[in-house]
């Protein structure tokens, strides 16, 4: 047993650090460290230097021009990534939907997608849920009918985050509405988001932002050849999907950064006074170490071949939890302080005055932002259920 | 980075969870309880002959040199069969404190004894007032000649009642609670002015009040530095609070397996009461408690022999937070799941969690670590 890297490892996070260092432009890592408002131009830029690097796709192969890296690099990367600051990188394209591709797509969709997903030429959204298909998702009613080599789309997704972003968006559709069992009707299609009849509203939520949208699909038209794999066979795909990069399942990198940042405030507000919010900060920051440890211990036991199943979404559970109660904490030490209502602020550019202190405005919003955490990626009570399921055999 | 056990804790791990599994079936528990000194005296010589008492002491004193993953594993074993020896008190507590700051010659008198089993020892610091301040001793030494004289009343002096030698904690200077003059002295039983009080605790363990009035002791009942016993004490305690974690956690992943085994077998309403989703939430819960006690419990033990003492007490105390957080969910929950039965002394669940519960109130409460987790 033993908690430290092989020197190796360290190197690895050396060289990590020391790229951070070099090309994480200063003004990006800024508005993570300040909770600014990304923008598409913010992500793609990161996302270039990235892909300049070779580090884009930390997991694929090299023979897909993905790195290669192993968990435990991986699992490095991430940490040293979340603490420099480093801005998101849309997930869809690279760690959902590209996997997807390799393992069932065409040699043709090979080659299409997978260069320009690396590049950035192309970015993904991800649609799956629908206003009557959130937990139950394999309700889904989004309708697909082939006609010649095309499917006719008509329907609604919803949620879809990036969608004004996005070049393409990867559906589950109903393809069959006969099939005995819900999930065997349904089918896994690439669209082009500039298709004709595809209208996307972006849907404003409580902290004030929109990074989710609907997606409405009036006869859309798709080319057969852009579904993968199998007609009727997509559940089997979004579920290999799903399985996909459980390293960064419990988001323990963002999560210690942004408990250093809600320390900070915490000072600044002369709150690491107050005995009953110390104690608060204390008991979130056991639960984090608890988590990391847990993460650790997933992460030492895929590298040793073995499959976690059910137990990643312990982590999904633990690590959104204590995603919340960090900016629960915060918008807790800022009080008052934090109610009052700047949007604006979040925005590059912006050179209006402030009301309170310079870290008040991001404060209130991330909190209501957050709420979404246990409900995304299936709702941490649909994770108890298969906790329940697969691991207690309940 | 590596969780995976060495060849030779694999084989410990084995050796323990296979002789708890054999020798300690809630049946014969029963019968340990009612032994003399409220423990099994056979298993002790069985785990002096297995190695298990010698396991943290050096080669040159019986021992094999173990260190906080050993004790985690023996220690998680014995949770798993609620085992009632005296192990913590006097491998890990006695001895630790012995191979810690014992001369040369009081580590070759004592250790190689307690790894044969046939010396038993206590350690005897707690007081009345002292709650889990580790600097609050009024047990007075007074230097006289060359050796001292205790007077005092030490109290919940873990397994007290079988011990032949108690280390005690007595000041030789200073005011009650300073941190400074504190000194430990190896005092026999039967000494004169030593006065034992043995009860059993609610766990069922043992536990005994120790008066001294009036006790001398040679200046060689030293043990360590005089005037400078304070941190030895922290670091054994530590080590003490490591090991009730990993107890801890052997006890919750039992009463998980019994409860979720009852929930499938238990019917009501013609279904077994494992179907209905709000028991199966409930039981998740316990899961991930369990899940985060089993992590901190991992970083307890590999912390406790940590040379920087700031990272061990962090790690140490944030451990005992989670084990006490832990243990109270998975315990009370295990009773609630169920239901009657589970309150009844009949069956194991009960004993399972009066031992969390006295887990939870020794060495530091949940309060007392969360206060000493630097926050900030």
């Amino acid at each position: 047993m033993e908690l430290s890297y092989t020197a190796a490892e360290q190197e690895f996070r050396q060289e990590v650090r020391e790229f951070f260092k070099d090309k994480l432009p200063a003004d990006l890592a800024r508005k993570v460290q300040e909770s600014k408002i990304n923008t598409r131009d913010d992500m793609m830029r990161w996302h270039r230097i990235l892909f300049e690097k070779g580090w884009i796709a930390p997991a694929w192969p090299k023979q897909y021009g993905g790195a290669e890296w192993s968990i435990i690099q991986r699992h490095i990367y991430d940490e040293e990534a979340a603490e420099a600051g480093a801005p998101m990188v849309a997930p869809f394209g690279l760690i959902m939907c590209g996997p997807v591709v390799m393992k069932y797509g065409t040699q043709k969709q090979k080659d299409f997608f997978l260069p320009r997903i690396l590049s950035g030429e192309i970015v993904f959204c991800q649609g799956y849920s629908e206003p009557g298909s959130g937990s139950d998702l394999a309700s889904l009613k989004t309708r697909a009918v082939l006609e010649g080599d095309q499917y006719r789309i008509n329907g609604q997704k919803t949620w879809t985050s990036m969608a004004r972003w996005a070049d393409w968006i990867f559906c589950l559709v109903r393809t069959d509405v006969t099939a005995a069992k819900r999930q065997e009707g349904i089918s896994f299609l690439l669209i082009d988001m500039k298709s004709p009849g595809i209208r996307v509203r972006p849907i404003v939520t409580m902290d004030g932002g929109a990074e989710v949208n609907e997606t409405f699909f009036d006869d859309v038209m798709v080319p057969a050849e852009n579904r993968i794999g199998e007609e009727n066979k997509g559940w089997t795909y979004a579920k290999y999907l799903l399985g996909n990069e459980r390293t960064s399942i419990g988001q323990v990198g963002g999560s210690k950064r942004e408990l250093k940042k809600l320390k900070d405030v915490a000072r600044a507000e002369h709150m690491d006074e107050n005995r009953r919010f110390r104690d608060k900060v204390a008991l979130l920051e056991i639960d984090l170490m608890g988590l990391e440890l847990s993460n650790l211990r997933m992460i030492a036991s895929l590298r040793g071949g073995k499959d976690p199943g059910a137990e990643a979404s312990i982590l999904k559970i633990k690590g959104s939890e204590i995603q919340q109660r960090i900016t629960e904490l915060a918008f807790e030490a800022l009080g008052p302080l934090a109610l009052p209502f700047q949007r604006e602020a979040l925005e590059e550019g912006w050179n209006g005055e402030i009301v309170g202190p310079d870290y008040a405005p991001p404060v209130a919003p991330k909190y209501f932002n957050m709420r979404k955490t246990s409900i995304y990626g299936g709702s941490n009570e649909i994770q108890k259920n298969i906790l329940a399921k697969a691991m207690l055999g309940l | 980075m590596d969780f995976d056990y060495s060849e030779e804790q694999r084989l410990l791990d084995e050796t323990v969870r296979r002789l708890v599994r054999d020798e300690y079936a809630f049946a014969d528990r029963k019968k340990y309880l009612v032994e003399p000194h409220g423990y099994s005296a056979a298993l002790w010589a069985k785990y002096a002959e297995l190695g298990l008492l010698g396991l943290p002491f050096a080669e040159e004193h019986g021992g094999f040199g173990g260190g906080g993953i050993e004790t985690m594993i023996v220690m998680e074993a014995f949770g798993r069969g609620l085992a009632l020896e005296p192990y913590l008190a006097t491998v890990v507590l006695g001895g630790g404190l012995v191979a810690l700051a014992g001369s040369d010659a009081q580590k070759s008198d004592i250790l190689p004894e307690v790894a044969a089993g046939t010396l038993l020892l206590a350690l005897a610091h707690s007081e009345r007032r002292a709650r889990y301040n580790l600097a609050h001793v009024e047990t007075a030494a007074k230097a006289s000649g060359a050796g001292f004289v205790l007077d005092g009343h030490k109290t919940m002096v873990l397994h007290g009642g079988a011990a032949h030698k108690y280390i005690v904690s007595a000041r030789t200077a200073s005011a009650t609670t300073d941190r400074n003059g504190i000194s430990l002295f190896i005092v026999d039983r039967e000494a004169k002015g030593v006065a034992v009080h043995d009860y059993q605790t609610v766990d069922g363990q043992r536990a005994a009040d120790v008066t001294l009035t009036g006790v001398s002791v040679g200046g060689d009942a030293l043990l360590g530095p005089r005037d400078g016993a304070l941190p030895i004490i922290s670091r054994v305690t530590d080590r003490a609070v490591a090991a009730l974690c990993a107890e801890a956690v052997g006890i919750m992943e039992t009463l998980n397996a019994m409860t979720l085994d009852y929930i499938k077998t238990r019917k009501q309403f013609g279904v077994a009461i494992g179907s209905f989703q709000v028991l199966q939430h409930r039981m998740v819960d316990m899961v991930i408690a369990l899940e985060q006690a089993k992590s901190m419990e991992i970083l307890a033990a590999m912390s406790v022999d940590s040379a920087d003492a700031n990272e061990r007490a962090r790690a140490i105390s944030a451990a005992k937070v989670q084990s006490g957080l832990s243990g109270r969910l998975v315990g009370q929950q295990a009773i609630q799941l169920h239901g009657g039965i589970g309150m009844t002394d009949e069956y194991a669940a009960g004993h399972y969690f009066k031992r969390l519960s006295s887990i939870e109130y020794t060495f530091g409460d949940t309060d007392y670590h969360l206060d000493r987790f630097p926050a900030f």
